[in-house]
C-alpha cells in the first residue's frame, strides 16, 4: 500500500522494502578477481580482495576458489557420503545423518599450496589481492572425521585416508591416518549457514593447516586404505622441484605467512601523520605467537599487537600504530609461530629452493613481502 | 543399522519406549547408530581407487593402436595430435631427462612416477568436457597410446589390469616422500 501523493511521509514506508536474505549496501565493491585462464570459464581461481576486508574472518562470498572443472550444483537431499575400505562397517550417510553426529565449529584458514608463487618467481603481486589472495578464512562446522571413522570402526591395518569430491573430475588427495584422526572436520557449515556452492556444497573435508589441494570439497567418498592412491594430484602435481631434478611429494603443510594489508598495493595514504598498520599472518602448524613490522625497509623492526583471541591454524590480524612523516620507505611484516620458526626473506626461500617450477608452479612460497610507500602516499609493489 | 542401536531401541521399548534420557557417556569407541550399511554394489559402483600396485585396476585391454584412434577423435583437439600440448593444455609426452636443467619440461613421460595414476585419471576427469564415459577398454588403450608415444612401452604392449602395473616410469625413483605416516 504506498501513501498517498502529497501525504506527509508515513514512516513506516521510509527506506528501501526489507529482504529475507541480507546484501550489501550498493557502494560497496570489492569483490573477487578472476585469473586469466584459457581453459574455460567456469573453472580456474579467484582471488579474495585481502586489501579490502577486516578482522579475520572472510565474508563466505568472498572466499577465494580454486577448482580444476567447475562448480558442481548439488542437491543435498540425493547426496550421500560413502565411507568404506579398512573398516569393520562400510557406511553411507545422508546429509541429515552427518548433522546428527556430535557437531563442532573452529575457525581455520584454507590456503592453495601455490598462493604467492608469483613473488617467488620474481612477478611480484601489484596489490594484495594478486599477492596472496589465495587465502581465507571461515568458522567451518561440521563432524569430526575421527567421529565419523570411529562410527565405521577403522581395522588395525588402516594407513591412509583417500577423500575424492563429486566433481566433474573426481578430485581425490589421500590422507594420513594420523592427521585424519587428529583435527580434520567434514564440514557442512561456513560462516553460520552451508558452506557456499564454490567453497564445497553440501559437505567438504577442512584439513587444518594443510595446503587447500587436500581440503577436499563437494565431498562424496572416504576409502581408508593402506597405502596413498597417488592420483595425479598427490604423485604429479602438488609436488615440489628441487635444484637437482629431484621432486618432494606430500608436502602438505603450510608454513607461516604474513602481509600489511593496509596500506598496501593499490592504496593512498590521505596525507601524513598518524595511519595504523594492519595486515594478517597465519601458520598452518598451529598459532602465530609474533609479528613483527619494519616501517623503514628492514632497518628497524618493532612487535605488532595480535588480535585476541589467537587462533590454531587460522587468521591472525596485527596492528601497528604508526607515524608517517613523508619520506619514502618500505613497509613489511614477518611472523613466527608457535614452533619457534619465523618466516623468511624471499633470498632465503630461494636459495634453499631454487627456481624450477613443478607441475602446477611454484609452491608453499611464504616469504616477506614488502609495500613501498612513495612520497605522493602511493602504495607500490617491489 | 549398527547392532548397538537396535538394542538400546530394544531396551527403550520395554522400559515403556517414553523415557527420555540423555545420552549416557558410552565408552569413546562405541558407534552412535547412525548411518546405512553401504552394500558391497553401493561400493562397486563408486569406488574409482586405484594404487600403485594395480588394487583397484578393472578388468579390460587395450593397446597403442587402439589408442591412437580413440587419441585422435577425443583428446588431440585439447593435447595435440603428438601429446605435445596446446595452449594451457598440458603435454603429456616428451621431456624425458629435462629434470636437472634449469627450465624442465615436465610431462606424464618425464615426471609422473607411476603408470597406474595416467588410468585413474584418465578415467575420472577425462575427456575434460563430458568426463566419466570411456570404458576400462578404451583407458587402457588411451593409457598404452601415450606410453608408447614417451617410448615407455613397446607399441605392440597389450596393456591389461596385470601389465599397467609392471610398468616402471622412468622417473620412478625422482621422488623424496614427507609424508608422516602412523
Amino acid at each position: 500500500m504506498l501513501a498517498p501523493e502529497g501525504a506527509r511521509a508515513d514512516p513506516r514506508f521510509q527506506g528501501d522494502p526489507r529482504r529475507v536474505y541480507g546484501e550489501r549496501s550498493t557502494f560497496e565493491k570489492s569483490a573477487r578477481s578472476f585469473g586469466a585462464s584459457n581453459i574455460a570459464l567456469t573453472t580456474g581461481s579467484s582471488r579474495t580482495p585481502l586489501q579490502d576486508l577486516y578482522g579475520i574472518i572472510t565474508p563466505s562470498s568472498l572466499h577465494f576458489e580454486r577448482h580444476h572443472s567447475g562448480v558442481p550444483g548439488i542437491d543435498p537431499a540425493q547426496h550421500e557420503l560413502l565411507l568404506h575400505g579398512l573398516v569393520e562397517r562400510p557406511l553411507k550417510f545422508s546429509m541429515e545423518e552427518l548433522r546428527r553426529f556430535p557437531s563442532l565449529s573452529r575457525v581455520h584458514f584454507i590456503e592453495c599450496a601455490g598462493n604467492a608463487g608469483r613473488e617467488h618467481r620474481g612477478n611480484p603481486g601489484p596489490t594484495v589481492q594478486l599477492s596472496h589472495g589465495l587465502v581465507s578464512c571461515s568458522e567451518w562446522s561440521g563432524v569430526l572425521l575421527s567421529t565419523l571413522l570411529r562410527e565405521a570402526g577403522l581395522r588395525d591395518s588402516a594407513r591412509w585416508i583417500v577423500a575424492e569430491g563429486a566433481d566433474a573430475s573426481r578430485h581425490s588427495r589421500s590422507i594420513p591416518i594420523g592427521k585424519a584422526l587428529d583435527d580434520v572436520i567434514v564440514a557442512y557449515g561456513q560462516n553460520g549457514e552451508a558452506v557456499r556452492p564454490e567453497q564445497g556444497y553440501p559437505l567438504r573435508l577442512v584439513v587444518p593447516g594443510w595446503e587447500g589441494n587436500v581440503n577436499v570439497k563437494w565431498l562424496h567418498r572416504l576409502h581408508v586404505t593402506d597405502q596413498p592412491a597417488m592420483s595425479r594430484d598427490e604423485a604429479a602435481s602438488y609436488t615440489d622441484l628441487m635444484p637437482n631434478g629431484k621432486a618432494r611429494q606430500f608436502t602438505f603443510e603450510m608454513e607461516t605467512n604474513s602481509v600489511i594489508t593496509r596500506p598496501s598495493g593499490g592504496h593512498q595514504l590521505q596525507g601524513r601523520g598518524f595511519h595504523e598498520v594492519s595486515g594478517l599472518a597465519w601458520t598452518g602448524r598451529g598459532k602465530i605467537v609474533r609479528v613483527e613490522v619494519s616501517v623503514d625497509g628492514g632497518g628497524s623492526w618493532s612487535d605488532a599487537e595480535l588480535q585476541e583471541p589467537v587462533f590454531s591454524k587460522a587468521l591472525t590480524r596485527f596492528r601497528l600504530p604508526w607515524r608517517w612523516m613523508g619520506e619514502e620507505t618500505l613497509l613489511q611484516s614477518r611472523s613466527t609461530d608457535e614452533t619457534g620458526y619465523v618466516q623468511p626473506t624471499r633470498d632465503v626461500l630461494i636459495a634453499a629452493r631454487g627456481m624450477k617450477e613443478g607441475p602446477d608452479g611454484i609452491n608453499h612460497y611464504h616469504g616477506i613481502k614488502p609495500w613501498k610507500v612513495n612520497r605522493d602516499g602511493s602504495i607500490t609493489h617491489v | 543399522m549398527a547392532v548397538s542401536h537396535t538394542f538400546r531401541t530394544l531396551v527403550f521399548t520395554m522400559l515403556g519406549g517414553t523415557v527420555s534420557v540423555l545420552w549416557a557417556a558410552a565408552p569413546a569407541n562405541q558407534p552412535l547408530g547412525i548411518g546405512h550399511s553401504a552394500s558391497g554394489h553401493d561400493i562397486a559402483a563408486k569406488d574409482l581407487t586405484v594404487h600403485p600396485d594395480g588394487t583397484g585396476l578393472p578388468p579390460g585391454r587395450g593397446s597403442a593402436q587402439e589408442g591412437a584412434v580413440l587419441f585422435a577423435a577425443q583428446c588431440s583437439a585439447c593435447h595435440g595430435d603428438h601429446g605435445e600440448g596446446r595452449a594451457d593444455f598440458p603435454a603429456l609426452v616428451g621431456g624425458r631427462g629435462s629434470l636437472a636443467e634449469d627450465k624442465p619440461v615436465l610431462t606424464v613421460g618425464s615426471y609422473w612416477p607411476y603408470a597406474t595414476t595416467l588410468f585413474d585419471y584418465i578415467r575420472r576427469a577425462m575427456p575434460y568436457q563430458g568426463s566419466g564415459d570411456l570404458s576400462a577398454n578404451e583407458i587402457y588403450a588411451l593409457t598404452a597410446w601415450i606410453l608408447a608415444e614417451n617410448r615407455i612401452v613397446k607399441p605392440s604392449l597389450v596393456l591389461t589390469e596385470q601389465t599397467l602395473p609392471k610398468v616402471r616410469m622412468p622417473n620412478r625413483d625422482g621422488f623424496e616422500s614427507a609424508a608422516m605416516t602412523k
